[in-house]
């Protein structure tokens, strides 16, 4: 497989573009696999780039039910970030991060990858003691962090609402310059080229329909294409977790729900920087192609169905109209959901199971696209050597059975808070 | 739109109601002589179920009362609903 170049992008213009290799192959799957990652989203073409790369095993498969990269790294919207507070989060997604300022070269395909920078608006006193606070925990942890005052926001952003009479007035902000956004498909597509180069299989339209045990080990997984006998297993399939695991008889502290995301009409260049809400939840950036990329809060009810319901909508554009009222008169052309395997304390489960061969992946809540770089690294680690890497070891499945819970923003064990 | 049936007000759009969750987790009848693992199970972990899902709303518009709902979580079909009380899914099994 040849490398992406200057070179060969001029070589194939002069042949009209015709003579570009397939980015990856589409092979019959093997008998037997050494390692087989469920789910090829970014996390589970990572973690079988990874495994391929950093550790040395070749013998791997992908399994997707649809598509690839057609589940939520394909409905995200798209924010890369680390502004976290609590060691076992803010450690990993720095990580994640370090890995995004990588990413094209270590891929040799441009993910696009953005540093912006993502503000978080305070709108309240309270709200500005905690962001100095979150901001200062991100400076001890060596991770970039900047606190402003509402008037270097609004010379930052004069778009939002300062008016006299705004119903939240905006008190200031935390910036975190290295932040902002990557373009999702590209990375679903760069890593399952780099994984297919290192000998991994990506098998699609492939669905996991069972698995056969032995003692406390999966043997053989049932697929719609066949049953693969494998070594070890790797769930990464987001919101589809508790499915997969009601076929092994697992439950996990996980419940299913959905998110919905919206693209405006395209703008000319107005929105430079991934701005979020503090009085509402609330999210916004624009895309290289001049749509608005926006979101806010899940639907609150449990759901598998990629599809949302109208009064959430009227819910974000409200928040949205509350700290942009420019948007007013801009109109919604696409809107999709996608869903979220929100865990009991807002924070992902990357580690084992309760099953010998199988691993976790899964909890993402809102957050997953941000960490897939991060999340493939110390999934691949834990798979093969049977053990977390140390940026994970605080994200294992235990904690909710011993109540070290990793709770970012003190919501409790209610899914749909975090 | 979800149109959820409240025993007391009739058929209301989910609007009016506050999500609360899971009805079929039980929280240990005697708490003081329940294990860990009780509370463990109590408190996280979750059926999660692709399909049927009993659930509690609150219709916090309304009359506030808690309302028992069946609900298919991919369809967001509403197949039955009732008081706290009801065994919506052994009733629903048995009609089928």
């Amino acid at each position: 497989m040849s490398k992406y170049s200057v070179l060969g992008l001029i070589k194939n213009a002069f042949n009209d573009n015709k003579n570009w290799e397939r980015a990856w192959r589409d092979p019959e799957p093997k008998k037997h696999y050494d390692v087989i990652i469920i789910g090829a989203g970014g996390h589970g073409l990572a973690s079988a780039f990874y495994l391929a790369k950093n550790h040395g095993i070749k013998n791997i498969a992908v399994l997707e039910k649809g598509y690839l990269g057609g589940g939520n790294t394909g409905r995200n919207t798209t924010i890369v970030r680390s502004n976290y507070m609590l060691d076992e989060n803010a450690l990993f997604y720095e990580k994640s991060l370090k890995l995004w300022e990588q990413l094209s070269h270590e891929l040799n395909f441009n993910v696009m990858f953005s540093q912006r920078g993502v503000l978080n608006l305070a709108n309240s006193d309270s709200q500005m003691d905690a962001i100095t606070r979150r901001g200062n925990t991100m400076r001890l942890n060596g991770i970039d962090a900047e606190l402003l005052d509402r008037r270097q926001v609004k010379k930052m952003i004069p778009y939002l609402d300062f008016s006299k009479t705004a119903r939240f007035q905006i008190k200031g902000g935390l910036l975190q310059r290295r932040g902002g956004t990557a373009r999702h498909d590209a990375v679903a597509w760069g890593f399952a080229r780099g994984a297919d180069q290192l000998g991994v299989d990506i098998i699609q339209n492939c669905e996991v329909t069972g698995f056969k045990t032995k003692g406390n080990n999966i043997e053989i997984v049932e697929t719609s294409r066949g049953p693969i006998g494998c070594g070890k297993v790797g769930f990464a399939v987001a919101g589809s977790t508790g499915h997969l695991a009601s076929k092994l008889g697992m439950k996990l502290p996980i419940e299913s729900h959905v998110l919905q995301a919206f693209v405006s009409e395209p703008l000319k260049p107005i929105i430079d920087h991934v701005v979020t809400f503090g009085a509402g939840h609330f999210y916004i950036s624009q895309s290289d192609k001049g749509g608005l990329v926006f979101g806010g809060d899940i639907d609150m009810y449990n759901s598998y169905a990629q599809k949302g319901n109208l009064p959430l909508i009227e819910d974000v554009v409200t928040a949205g109209l509350a700290m942009i009222p420019g948007l007013s008169r801009l109109r919604i052309v696409r809107h999709w959901g996608g869903i979220m395997d929100m865990s009991m304390d807002g924070s992902p489960i990357i580690g084992k199971s309760p099953i010998d061969n199988l691993y976790l992946n899964c909890g993402w809540c809102y957050g997953g696209f941000k960490a897939t770089p991060g999340s493939g690294w110390v999934f691949a680690h834990t798979i093969a050597n049977d053990a977390p890497h140390e940026l994970n070891a605080g994200l294992n499945f235990d904690r909710f059975r011993v109540g070290r819970s990793v709770d970012e923003n003190g919501g409790g064990p209610v899914p749909n808070r975090h | 739109m979800i149109r959820i049936k409240c025993p007391y007000c009739g058929l209301r759009d989910h609007s009016e109601f506050n999500y609360i969750g899971d009805a079929t987790k039980i929280r240990p009848v005697s708490p003081e002589l329940a294990n860990d693992e009780e509370w463990f199970d109590y408190i996280y972990i979750r059926d999660n179920p692709r399909g049927v899902h009993q659930e509690y709303w609150q219709h916090i518009t309304g009359c506030r009362s808690y309302v028992k709902v069946l609900r298919d979580t991919v369809t967001h079909e509403v197949l039955k609903t009732g008081l706290p009380s009801d065994d919506l899914l052994f009733s629903y099994e048995a009609e089928k």
